[in-house]
C-alpha cells in the first residue's frame, strides 16, 4: 500500500513499526459482533490492540496501554469498520484517461473505502494470473487503501473460453465474473460454476439477457415517451431465474449483482428458501434513484442495469431490509466526458460512487429503512464474508481498516469536487447526510476531512 | 379564413425541441400565424424582409430532401441568409464530436440553428451548448413538431377544427417521431387519438401516452375522420418487426377497402416520402378527393415560416445570438 503524501511508515504512529495510537471517545459500530456502544480503541503495529467500551475515556487508556500514549478524541462520532467496496472498475491497466488505482484510491480514502474489489474488465482483461499479480503490483506502489481483483469468467471477456480458474484463485482471484455482461451460454455458465466450486469461489454474475438488454433505459412510459430504445426488467428477470435453475443443477455458489427488480429479487429470495447458495448485491443508484432521473436525456443517469421504475426501487429496499440482498456496491464505473456528452442511446454505462457510497447507504437509516449497524453490515462485514476477506470488522489483532464519519452532517454531493479522475456521478446536485472525518487503512491516516 | 394582420404573441421558449410541453394557447399561435403565411405564399407577394439580416444554418446530420429544403424556403421567403449544412460534407464524418459542431456553429454567430439527428436527444443536447434559438427538425424517434403543426394546420384548414376529432396514426409507430409529436399535438388540442399497426411496431408503453391501440386495422378505421399513414422505417429497423412487405401491405396497408370503414369524408395523410405499394396504395394516395398529401408539403413552408418568426420574435438582436 501507498502511503499519503509519500510519508515514509516506519515511525508513523499507528503504522507498522510507529509508536501506537488511541482513538477515544467513538461510537464504536462493528457489525460482525453487533457492538454499538462510546468506547475507545489503540491501535499499534497497523492493528487493533484493543477495542472495546471501557476504552471510552482518555483516562482509562493508562491501565489499557502504556502512559502518554497520543491519543484522538473522536467527539462522539462513529468509529465503523473501512468499507468493503466489492464491485469497483478502477480503468487501469488500459484507460487511464478515466481513472488509475491511484486517483481511485483517493476517491476510495475520501468516501472511507479502504477494501475495492475491482472488476476485470480492465484493457487486457484481467484474465491470467500474470495479469492478477500485475494489478496487486500496482496496487502496492499506488494505491492508498487494499486492492482485491476478480478474474473474468471467459478470455478477454468474450463468452467463450474459461479461463484458468485455479491459477488465477492461486494468484489471488476473489472471483469469477464476466463484468458487466452475463455469462450468456447456458452450458458455459454450468461449468463455470461446477468449476469454481473445486476453488471455493463464486461466479458473479451482470443481472440481465444480453439480447434483451440492448436498450439504453429502462423500458416503459418515459422511453416510449423519449423515443429511447429500452431494456425491458424482464430481461433482469429472465437471466436471473434461467441462472438459478443452473446453479441449482450444479450445487456452484452464485452472486447477482446490480440487482434491480422486484421480480428478480422475488426469484432470488425464493431460491435463498430453498437452501440454494445464491447471493447478490445492489448499488446505490438502485434505491436512490429511478428511470425519472433520465427525464432530461441525463446521460451521467445512464447505468447498467438501467435505474427502474418506483416499484422497482421500493421493492430493493424492501430486499435489503429483509436480507434477500446480501451486500451494497458503489459499482463505480468512472468515464471522461468523450464518453459522456453524447446523445442518450450512445452514451456510455455507469456512474462514479466511491465517494457518495456512504452517504447514501446512510439515506437509508436517516429515513428509518435499515438501522444504523444494519446498514454498515450492507457495507462492510457482509461483502467481507461474501469474498471470504478478512476485513470489514473491528477486532483485536485484525488490521486497523476503519473509518470515522459524523453520521448527521449535511453537505451537497457537487461533481466536479470528486476525487476521481472523472466527474460522472448520478448524484450531482444532491444533498445527502453523513460525511467522513477520517479514514484509517493499516493503523495511517489516508484521509482526513479538512 | 383570409387574415390581413398577423398574430401577434410569443412562444415562452427560446427554442422549438417538441410538442410536449407546448400550451395549447401556444400551438393555436403558431397555426393561426401560419395560416397567414399560407395566404401570403399563394398571393405571392414577394419576398418578405422580416429576417433580413439574420442567419438560419440547416444542420442536418441525417439525410432529408423535403425537411431540408422546406426550412431553406421559409427562411428565405422571410429575407433570411440560410446556409445548408449536411453530415455528407462536414467535419461530422470526419469523427468531430456533436458537442464539437455545436461549439463551431455558435462561433459562426447564427441566429437560428434548425437541426436533424439521428438521435433521441442529440437536438436538445445541441441547443444547451449555443446561444441562438434551435428548432428540432427531426431527432432520431423522439420529436419532430413543425411535422405535426403542418399535419395539424391541414387538419384545420379542412375540418375547421381539431378539437373532438378522431385521428387514426397508422403503421411503424415504434420508430416515428412523426407519430409522437403528433399524439402531443392532437392531445393537447382535444383530438381523439388512436395507433393502429402491428404489436412488434408499437413501443410497449404507448398507451400510457392517452391513446387507443389498435392492432387490427379495420377495427382501428373504424368512424375516424382523419387516417394519418406513416412510413416503414426499415433503416431503423434491425431484427424482424415484420416478416415482409407483402404480409405488412395485406394487414398494414392503406386500401380502399380498409377505408371504408372510416368516415365517408375521411381524410389521408403521409408525412412522406411514401413507400407505394408497402404502407399505402398509389390510388389512395393520388385521390385528390381524399388525400392531403401534397397539401402537407404546402403547409410545411407556411409553418416552418411561422416557425422562424415566432423564435427571432424572442430574440434581442440581429447581429448574433438571443440573450
Amino acid at each position: 500500500m501507498r502511503y499519503p503524501d509519500g510519508v515514509v511508515p516506519a515511525k508513523t504512529p499507528g503504522g507498522r513499526g510507529g509508536p501506537p495510537v488511541a482513538y477515544v471517545n467513538a461510537r464504536l459500530l462493528d457489525p460482525a459482533s453487533n457492538l454499538d456502544a462510546l468506547g475507545g480503541m489503540v491501535v499499534r503495529n497497523g492493528q487493533v490492540a484493543e477495542i472495546g467500551a471501557h476504552l471510552a475515556a482518555a483516562g482509562a487508556l493508562a491501565a489499557a496501554g502504556p502512559a502518554g500514549i497520543e491519543t484522538i478524541d473522536c467527539g462522539g462520532m462513529c468509529l465503523a469498520p473501512g468499507l468493503v467496496d466489492m464491485r469497483v472498475q478502477l480503468r487501469e491497466p488500459g484507460e487511464e484517461h478515466k481513472e488509475t488505482i491511484s486517483t481511485a484510491s483517493e476517491a476510495a480514502a475520501v468516501g472511507g473505502i479502504t477494501t475495492m474489489v475491482a472488476l476485470p474488465n480492465t484493457r487486457p482483461a484481467i484474465d491470467d494470473a500474470a495479469l492478477v499479480e500485475s494489478v496487486a503490483r500496482l496496487a502496492r506502489e499506488t494505491s492508498l487503501v487494499r486492492v482485491h481483483t476478480y478474474a473474468a469468467v471467459t478470455r478477454g471477456l468474450n463468452g467463450k473460453e474459461m479461463t484458468e480458474f485455479g491459477l488465477l484463485a492461486a494468484a489471488g482471484a476473489l472471483g469469477f465474473t464476466d463484468a458487466t455482461h452475463a455469462v450468456a451460454d447456458p452450458q458455459l455458465l454450468r461449468r463455470a460454476l461446477s468449476y469454481a466450486r473445486t476453488f471455493g469461489k463464486a461466479i458473479i454474475q451482470h443481472p440481465e439477457e444480453p439480447i434483451l438488454s440492448r436498450g439504453a433505459m429502462n423500458e416503459g412510459e418515459l422511453s416510449t415517451r423519449l423515443g429511447i430504445p429500452g431494456s425491458p426488467a424482464m430481461a433482469e428477470i429472465i437471466q436471473i431465474e434461467r441462472d438459478i435453475r443452473i446453479a441449482e443443477l450444479t450445487g456452484g455458489r452464485l452472486h447477482f449483482s446490480n440487482v434491480t427488480t422486484a421480480q428478480g429479487l422475488a426469484a432470488i429470495r425464493n431460491a435463498k428458501a430453498r437452501g440454494l447458495a445464491i447471493t447478490c448485491d445492489t448499488a446505490p443508484h438502485y434505491f436512490a434513484l429511478n428511470e425519472m432521473a433520465l427525464s432530461d436525456y441525463r446521460t451521467f443517469a445512464k447505468v447498467s442495469p438501467p435505474l427502474r421504475s418506483e416499484d422497482d426501487r421500493r421493492a430493493v429496499i424492501e430486499a435489503l431490509k429483509d436480507g434477500t440482498i446480501d451486500a451494497i456496491a458503489s459499482d463505480h464505473s468512472p468515464h471522461d466526458q468523450d464518453s459522456k456528452r453524447l446523445p442518450l442511446a450512445q452514451a456510455a454505462f455507469g456512474t462514479v460512487g466511491l465517494e457518495t457510497l456512504l452517504p447514501i447507504v446512510l439515506e437509508l437509516v436517516h429515513n428509518k429503512q435499515l438501522g444504523l449497524l444494519e446498514a454498515l453490515a450492507k457495507i462492510t462485514s457482509a461483502p467481507a464474508a461474501l469474498l471470504g476477506l478478512k476485513e470489514g470488522r473491528l477486532a483485536k489483532g485484525l488490521a486497523a481498516d476503519f473509518v470515522v464519519f459524523d453520521p448527521a452532517a449535511p453537505w451537497k454531493i457537487e461533481a466536479k469536487r470528486l476525487q476521481s479522475k472523472s466527474k460522472n456521478s448520478a448524484f450531482d446536485d444532491r444533498l445527502v447526510q453523513g460525511r467522513v472525518l477520517r479514514t484509517v487503512a493499516a493503523g495511517i491516516p489516508i484521509h482526513i476531512a479538512s | 379564413m383570409s387574415q390581413s394582420v398577423f398574430p401577434v404573441g410569443r412562444l415562452r421558449l427560446r427554442h422549438l425541441l417538441g410538442i410536449e410541453g407546448l400550451s395549447a394557447e401556444e400551438i393555436t399561435l403558431l397555426l393561426d400565424l401560419s395560416e397567414s403565411y399560407v395566404e401570403q405564399n399563394r398571393a405571392r407577394g414577394g419576398k418578405s424582409s422580416l429576417l433580413r439580416g439574420r442567419t438560419i444554418i440547416n444542420l442536418f446530420f441525417e439525410n432529408s430532401t423535403r425537411t431540408r429544403t422546406s426550412f431553406e424556403l421559409a427562411g428565405k421567403r422571410l429575407g433570411g441568409d440560410v446556409v445548408n449544412m449536411s453530415a455528407e460534407v462536414s467535419s461530422i464524418k470526419k469523427g468531430e464530436t456533436l458537442m464539437d459542431t455545436a461549439v463551431t456553429m455558435n462561433a459562426m454567430l447564427p441566429d437560428v440553428l434548425i437541426v436533424r439527428h439521428p438521435d433521441s436527444g442529440a437536438v436538445k443536447l445541441l441547443s444547451e451548448k449555443v446561444d441562438c434559438a434551435v428548432i428540432n427538425a427531426g431527432d432520431g424517434t423522439h420529436e419532430h413538431p413543425t411535422q405535426a403543426l403542418l399535419d395539424a394546420l391541414a387538419i384545420r384548414r379542412h375540418k375547421k377544427r381539431l378539437q373532438g376529432l378522431l385521428v387514426a396514426i397508422c403503421g411503424d409507430i415504434l420508430h416515428s417521431r412523426v407519430a409522437r409529436s403528433n399524439i402531443h399535438l392532437l392531445a393537447t388540442m382535444g383530438a381523439r387519438v388512436r395507433v393502429v399497426g402491428p404489436p412488434t411496431l408499437m413501443p410497449t408503453a404507448i398507451a400510457r401516452m392517452g391513446v387507443e391501440v389498435f392492432h387490427d386495422m379495420r377495427k382501428g378505421l373504424e368512424g375516424v375522420d382523419i387516417v394519418m399513414m406513416l412510413r416503414l422505417q426499415t433503416e431503423r429497423m434491425q431484427g424482424n418487426f415484420v416478416p415482409s412487405v407483402r404480409e405488412y401491405f395485406r394487414h398494414y396497408g392503406l386500401d380502399y377497402e380498409k377505408l371504408s370503414v372510416a368516415k365517408p369524408d375521411a381524410l389521408i395523410m403521409h408525412p412522406g416520402p411514401m413507400n407505394r405499394g408497402v404502407e399505402i396504395d398509389s390510388e389512395v394516395a393520388d385521390d385528390v378527393d381524399r388525400s392531403l398529401i401534397r397539401e402537407q408539403v404546402e403547409m410545411g413552408v407556411a409553418v416552418r415560416m411561422a416557425c422562424l418568426d415566432l423564435l427571432t420574435r424572442n430574440l434581442v438582436s440581429n447581429t448574433g445570438g438571443a440573450t
